[in-house]
């Protein structure tokens, strides 16, 4: 199949895209073994779009999601996140753009056990510096807002262990939502809940995304994967199938990432 | 019987020897049904002196991450009295407790609770913000922990770029930069291999022998011989 199919052309990069990523490739080495996590990964998500990345484990998605949160770095290629150029940074200036651009949601919630609701949201804001440092009447506003729009304001002065594990994936959510980034990434948000539970945290999902947010979601889970309005799947470490944007899909428009 | 206020005293004094870094008495705890209420702990009464390293055992829904829990103030939830270094913790409001709490209390939970979108340094220093460490004097005492851990390469990875062992090694010196007198561990090997959980045990005993009370609750029987004493726990009641 490969010695018959027509060379592959990298599309131009698209400026009006919030990620634009191009020929992204992600290689893991060991002494023995190099791993080709990504081969090549063209994507390109707009501004308030909800995208559902799945496939099997170890086609190479959480590798994706790392490398969109900077969280890694590529080993070749392309990224522009919100039009600044970010694949040759370093891991500082990686840093430094993350905690202004980017909000995660983890799997495991990842709140601090002995930080109240309050901390556990407030915490990734007190590691801004330079000009996206915030006063503490600002920090406070925007943690008493990200907590009203998951329904925990309620609970601040409570610990974790005191919640239910859907109650801490809300507050993991308010955590993320906080520094009002460009984009959220969640990695598995509903593996660690019961189904009643992930329903409630996929309807919190929409609900932002219905607000305006962007999100990305990791998941293997394909009845969540619907709530999503835009489906990547990928495959030993390449995307094969991308259902394109909804509204574009009602128009016809081709996705810019072919099947 | 020891429902009257100055229990915790008298029952020192008959014994005669130092304050107990840690004292509870008849400490109970119940969840409120719309069937009346179910307890997860009954009458508890324990005393545990500076120094020692307990292990809270029992099968689940036993209660012990719930006296864990109380142990560490996270929850307050509950009845009796509590006493931490003499303090009376049940009559403290939520800002004092949590004062005292951070000031002689460290936590290692069985999922780290690591920060994946921090580095291993900047998760280390999280404690400090809450403890009002001096920002002068935070490197300081990262670099201090991460020497003392023999983690200084690891400092600028993310909690994902290491093992699980490590993520604990990790969660143990974020436990301990604030200098705690007293740790709590939740299951701390919980999720970790017999090779790693072997080395986590042997630090919390190195960390025990030069001062630092330790209280874990675990399933391991292999992990509860490296405390010298064992309080078990059944259906919330200590036997």
């Amino acid at each position: 199949m490969t010695a018959t199919a027509p060379e592959r052309t990298t599309p131009p990069m698209d400026a009006d895209s919030l990620i634009s990523m191009r020929n992204i490739k992600k290689v893991f080495a060991t002494d023995e073994v190099e791993t080709h996590a990504l081969v090549e990964v063209h994507l390109d998500v707009k501004q308030g779009e909800f995208v559902a990345i799945s496939g099997p484990s170890g086609c190479g998605k959480t590798t994706l999601l790392s490398i969109l949160g900077l969280l890694d770095a590529t080993t070749e290629g392309e990224y522009r996140l919100a039009g600044e150029p970010v694949s040759g940074l370093s891991a500082a200036e990686r840093a430094r753009v993350r905690n202004r651009q980017i909000g995660f949601i983890f799997q495991s919630f990842n709140l601090i056990g002995d930080l109240t609701v309050y901390e556990n949201v407030e915490l990734p804001l007190t590691y801004r510096a330079g000009d996206a440092a915030l006063d503490a009447g600002e920090r406070k506003r925007r943690v008493m807002d990200a907590l009203e729009r998951v329904g925990m304001s309620h609970r601040t002065n409570h610990y974790p262990a005191q919640l239910s594990g859907g109650q801490q994936q809300r507050v993991a959510v308010a955590r993320a939502v906080a520094g009002e980034p460009a984009i959220l990434l969640a990695d598995e948000p509903t593996g660690n809940l019961d189904s009643q539970n992930g329903e409630a945290v996929m309807a919190l999902l929409k609900e932002l995304h219905e607000g305006g947010a962007t999100i990305c979601m990791v998941t293997h889970d394909s009845r969540y994967a619907e709530h999503a309005d835009r489906s990547i799947h990928l495959f030993d470490g390449r995307v094969v199938e991308d259902t394109g944007h909804a509204e574009s899909r009602r128009a016809g428009v081709a996705p810019a990432t072919p099947a | 019987m020891f429902s009257h206020p100055t229990a915790v005293a008298d029952s020192r004094a008959q014994a005669g020897g130092p304050a107990p870094l840690i004292s509870l008495r008849n400490v109970e705890k119940a969840h409120r049904t719309a069937g009346g209420a179910s307890y997860a702990l009954r009458r508890i009464s324990l005393d545990i002196a500076r120094g020692e390293f307990a292990t809270i055992m029992g099968p689940s829904g036993a209660g012990k991450s719930t006296l864990l829990a109380i142990l560490g103030m996270l929850d307050m939830d509950f009845t009796g009295e509590y006493e931490l270094r003499g303090k009376p913790v049940h009559t403290l409001g939520a800002a004092q407790r949590r004062d005292l709490a951070r000031e002689h209390i460290g936590f290692v939970f069985q999922q780290y609770h690591l920060l994946d979108e921090l580095t291993v340094a900047e998760n280390l220093a999280v404690p400090l913000d809450y403890r009002g460490v001096p920002r002068s004097e935070r490197s300081a005492r990262v670099a201090d922990i991460l020497d003392r851990f023999s983690i200084v390469g690891k400092k600028d990875l993310y909690p994902r770029q290491l093992s699980g062992g490590q993520q604990q090694l990790v969660g143990i010196a974020r436990a301990v930069i604030g200098k705690p007198s007293l740790i709590l561990a939740d299951e701390p090997t919980g999720n970790l291999h017999s090779a790693q959980a072997r080395d986590i045990m042997e630090l919390f005993a190195r960390l025990n022998t030069e001062g630092t009370t330790i209280v874990q609750v675990t399933h391991s029987e292999e992990n509860a011989r490296y405390g010298g004493r064992t309080i078990n726990l059944r259906d919330g009641w200590m036997e």
